[in-house]
């Protein structure tokens, strides 16, 4: 691994190293050892450069705990399961197999021949430390440790899992998304290491390692033996990854133009645009919606206000509001309008026609204003507003981040369909932390949020919609406030029903429609994983061609486990 | 002289005192909750697990305690060089990351600032004399120093950039190097340097030029001037005279200017996606890292005092009335 302070010391005395680099020209450069330190450039066809996913200085190559690396999870690290979003199940990846023995016993078995990158084997005893590393209260996968019982490892490859309540869906979720560490390395490590440590040069079994890395980049190395070439014929393309920090849209989208960047998964406003003019540039979709669906977007009114805690305001309020003019002309095209339920397009499959059909809603503002009159919310002091039941007029402010230029436009243009029926609703963009703090607290009216994404259940969207208790502070679901014992019910429920268990419908079904009736919250677009690639160096990029892969074309923390990781497996090199 | 020094110091250690306490009370006043966005922007929603996460965090950041006692640990901290642990980079210090990105920093400002004070200041004194000077190089300075920043830098990123292709338009170095004592590395460091470099030299420069055209005018047109030309001394020896007294306000302006060199060049950093310490700055206010902020901050008040109080020993050096009112023990 080099280390950046290298820069640090040339750019100190630059004098000094033009001169000595006279005599220390990098004529090594050609020895063939990808990791040799003395080879001063990475190979233009070797090399994937990638932008998108970092937004702070590398320094973190802790896959336990929040902020790390790209890549750490997936390229590095490597988790048991992989979600296939495609097929919306998990598929074996350093397991081999896991399956319920018993009704409370979960039992993996692990692929044979797995080595860490220092030569060490992968065991069941790296599962089970991994897994009793969440002991500790602070890890962000503790809460496993509310329905596991024990962990043992049976022999070399097998691990047990005794539950007291088995979770299905929420234990799904740990085994593609949190990644094993090897015991040998982490037993060594004190609480406050696991916790707060770098975890520099870390031993991992993914396909790259750590090459080097500097405040405005991180590059990995291939490794050459990565266990999925000789168990799944799997083989990463590119001999090097370089990931460049975030920088500005402008910068972003010059280098995607002139090839110095692969994969882009920034938003890049218009770049639909000038997709005509560049053959070179593609995105998963060739015409709208261009990127897939990552997460929903939705306005969350504060249900704790008159009138917001009418189901028949709120449901008037959805009949009134255009999500086509938010997709067409806020994002020219670039995202796709919600299903009704908010579940997300990759959970079709879930979605109850029936109950759709009874009580979704569609833009139609006629019948809003009906909806409204009928409610009792009429216009009597005629300011062209109605006003709540008791008679008192009221005035909402829709709060968005100022500066996401394309959250205000959204904002203007649902508040304009509002006010269209007579509901008093104008935009204000504020500081993204004071969007923060009114979203925790509940102190704003109507704010958008998108904070339900891609996962492996959508047991995940309706934790995000109807968790209880409400506390003080909200901080990851329930920002609507709304409180329903039975919606909350049947989500527990979910959590511990198999997906292919009949009841597992049944249950989204009602949830569906306690959403739909209720609507505690209004879908109204699905937010895109934002993918540009440059087909100069790389081709076979993911895309909906029959022909191409259809992994996440995505470099962002946790999509790598949602199947990215087959993209690098399928890249080609250009003609 | 001692005793000049001696009140100086004390007027620095007072300032550097309510400096540090503004350090510490600004990011705290801004709205929002630095850990939760930490949490959010790392997409940690778990949450059955992240209330506890949370509380660590508030704990680790010693965000937990009241806020006089914060205070209180952030001087203690302070003394013993710790500046504490980025929330941004989490787990990075906060020295680190400011030392990673100094370097870049210093070698963008301070040959912008000090090239453009020598050709400026140069330039200047020359155009005030000279009218063909004065006609052509006085406007340009106008022009360059009154152009906003942000657009110029842009068109020469865009020109530079992008028509010509001269030069990069990102980054420290190129993406495919490696930092290596090479002549390649050494060329596409500079490279990458030059036209962030431009820009600051460039809209500096029109300022000095002008600053000091006008004060050599001014300085010409004195009394003391006329009084001399009236003896009938060399013109030589009059300018000379000029020049030296145009000289004390420019000092304090290149102190004042090299103070804040540490603060970084927000704009430029940004628009030339040049790494260095103005767009951690802009990250740490976005993402409400106290420790970051705070440090950068820290940065910017001791260079501020530094080169002032250097300053002022450069003006003794230089203006004999200081050194007059010093020996008088009246200053």
């Amino acid at each position: 691994m080099t280390n950046r302070r290298h820069v640090i010391a040339l750019m100190a005395g630059t004098a000094v190293a033009a001169t000595a680099s006279a005599c220390t020209d990098d004529s090594q450069g050609a020895s063939g050892n990808p990791e040799d330190l003395s080879m001063g450039e990475f190979p233009r066809n070797q090399t994937l450069y990638t932008t998108g996913a970092a937004w702070a200085p590398p320094g973190d190559w802790n896959p336990i705990t929040p902020g790390e690396v790209t890549g750490l999870r997936g390229l590095g690290f490597e988790s048991l399961f992989l979600f296939d979003p495609q097929e919306a199940v998990l598929t074996p990846w350093l397991a081999e197999s896991g399956s319920w023995t018993e009704e409370l016993v979960y039992e993996l078995k692990l692929r044979s021949g797995v080595k860490w990158s220092d030569g060490e084997q992968l065991t069941a005893d790296d599962v089970k430390h991994t897994l009793e590393i969440g002991q500790i209260e602070s890890v962000p996968y503790h809460n496993i440790w509310g329905w596991v019982e024990s962990v043992e490892a049976v022999d070399d490859l097998t691990v047990r899992v005794n539950f007291t309540d088995a979770r299905h869906q929420e234990w799904d979720n740990f085994l593609y998304s949190n990644v094993i560490v090897p015991e040998h390395v982490w037993s060594q490590y004190s609480e406050e290491d696991i916790l707060t440590g770098t975890n520099e040069d870390p031993v991992v079994t993914g396909p790259y390692t750590i090459h080097s890395y500097d405040q405005d980049r991180v590059a990995w190395v291939k490794r050459d033996d990565w266990w999925a070439t000789e168990h799944l014929d799997l083989e990463a393309k590119p001999t090097f990854i370089v990931d460049i920090v975030n920088t500005s849209n402008e910068v972003t989208l010059n280098m995607l133009m002139q090839s110095e960047v692969d994969l882009s998964n920034n938003f890049l406003p218009g770049i639909t645009d000038l997709l005509e003019g560049q053959p070179a540039l593609s995105t998963y979709f060739d015409g709208p919606p261009y990127m897939l669906p990552g997460n929903t977007a939705m306005l969350i009114p504060n249900t704790t206000l008159k009138p917001l805690d009418d189901p028949a305001f709120r449901r008037a309020m959805a009949f009134a509001i255009s999500a086509g003019e938010v997709v067409d002309t806020v994002y020219g095209g670039m995202v796709a309008a919600s299903n009704p339920t908010g579940l997300l397009p990759l959970w079709d499959r879930y979605v109850d026609q029936d109950v759709v059909a009874e009580h979704g809603f569609q833009f139609e503002p006629s019948k809003a204003a009906d909806m409204l009159a009928a409610a009792g919310y009429e216009d009597n002091d005629g300011d062209g507003f109605v006003e709540d039941k008791d008679g008192n007029a009221f005035e909402f402010k829709l709060n968005v981040p100022a500066g996401w230029t394309d959250w205000e436009e959204a904002s203007r243009s649902i508040a304009s369909d509002l006010r269209d029926v007579g509901i008093n609703v104008t935009e204000e963009f504020i500081d993204a932390a004071a969007v923060d703090d009114a979203r925790t607290s509940g102190s704003f009216q109507l704010i958008l949020n998108n904070q339900s994404g891609v996962s492996h259940s959508p047991w995940t969207h309706y934790r995000y919609m109807f968790q209880l208790p409400i506390n003080e502070e909200q901080h990851d679901a329930n920002f609507q406030r709304w409180e329903s014992q039975e919606a909350w019910d049947l989500t527990e429920e979910l959590a511990g029903t198999a997906s292919d268990d009949p009841r597992f419908q049944e249950v989204l079904s009602e949830l569906q429609r306690i959403s739909l009736e209720e609507l505690p919250a209004i879908p109204i677009w699905y937010n895109g994983i934002w993918a540009q690639a440059s087909n100069q160096v790389w081709t076979n990029w993911p895309s909906e061609a029959e022909d191409t892969p259809d992994a996440y074309p995505c470099t962002w923390n946790g999509m790598w486990n949602m199947g990215a990781i087959y993209m690098i497996t399928e890249l080609k090199l250009a003609e | 002289m001692g005793r000049y020094f001696r009140r100086k110091l004390l007027i620095y250690g007072i300032t550097f005192f309510i400096a540090v306490t503004i350090n510490f009370a600004i990011p705290r006043l801004m709205p929002g909750d630095p850990v939760a966005r930490m949490l959010s922007r790392n997409a940690v929603s778990n949450p059955e697990s992240s209330e506890a996460l949370r509380s660590y965090f508030d704990n680790l950041f010693g965000l937990d305690v009241p806020m006089w006692q914060q205070y209180l640990n952030y001087w203690g901290a302070l003394f013993q060089g710790d500046l504490g642990v980025s929330i941004f980079a989490f787990p990075s210090s906060v020295s680190s990351v400011v030392l990673d990105a100094l370097p870049y920093t210093l070698a963008l400002l301070l040959p912008s600032i000090l090239l453009s004070w020598f050709v400026g200041n140069g330039l200047g004194a020359m155009a005030a004399r000279n009218k063909l000077l004065d006609n052509t190089v006085l406007p340009i300075g106008y022009l360059f120093t009154a152009v906003p920043y942000m657009w110029l830098a842009i068109l020469l990123a865009w020109t530079g950039g992008i028509i010509l292709g001269w030069f990069p338009v990102a980054g420290g170095y190129s993406f495919a190097l490696l930092p290596a004592p090479t002549w390649t590395f050494f060329v596409d460091l500079v490279q990458h340097w030059f036209l962030p470099f431009l820009s600051l030299f460039v809209v500096a420069l029109g300022g000095w030029a002008i600053g000091m055209r006008n004060l050599v005018i001014y300085e010409l047109e004195s009394d003391y001037t006329n009084y001399m030309q009236a003896l009938g001394a060399p013109q030589r020896l009059v300018r000379r005279y000029a020049f030296r007294n145009a000289m004390l306000p420019q000092i304090s302006g290149l102190a004042l200017q090299l103070g804040v060199v540490v603060g970084g060049a927000l704009v430029t950093e940004a628009v030339f996606a040049y790494p260095g310490l103005g767009s951690l700055m802009l990250n740490a206010i976005q993402n409400q890292d106290f420790f970051l902020l705070q440090g950068i901050l820290l940065f910017i008040v001791i260079g501020v005092l530094l080169f002032n109080f250097l300053a002022d020993v450069v003006y003794v050096l230089v203006d004999p009335r200081t050194r007059l009112g010093l020996e008088g023990g009246q200053s």
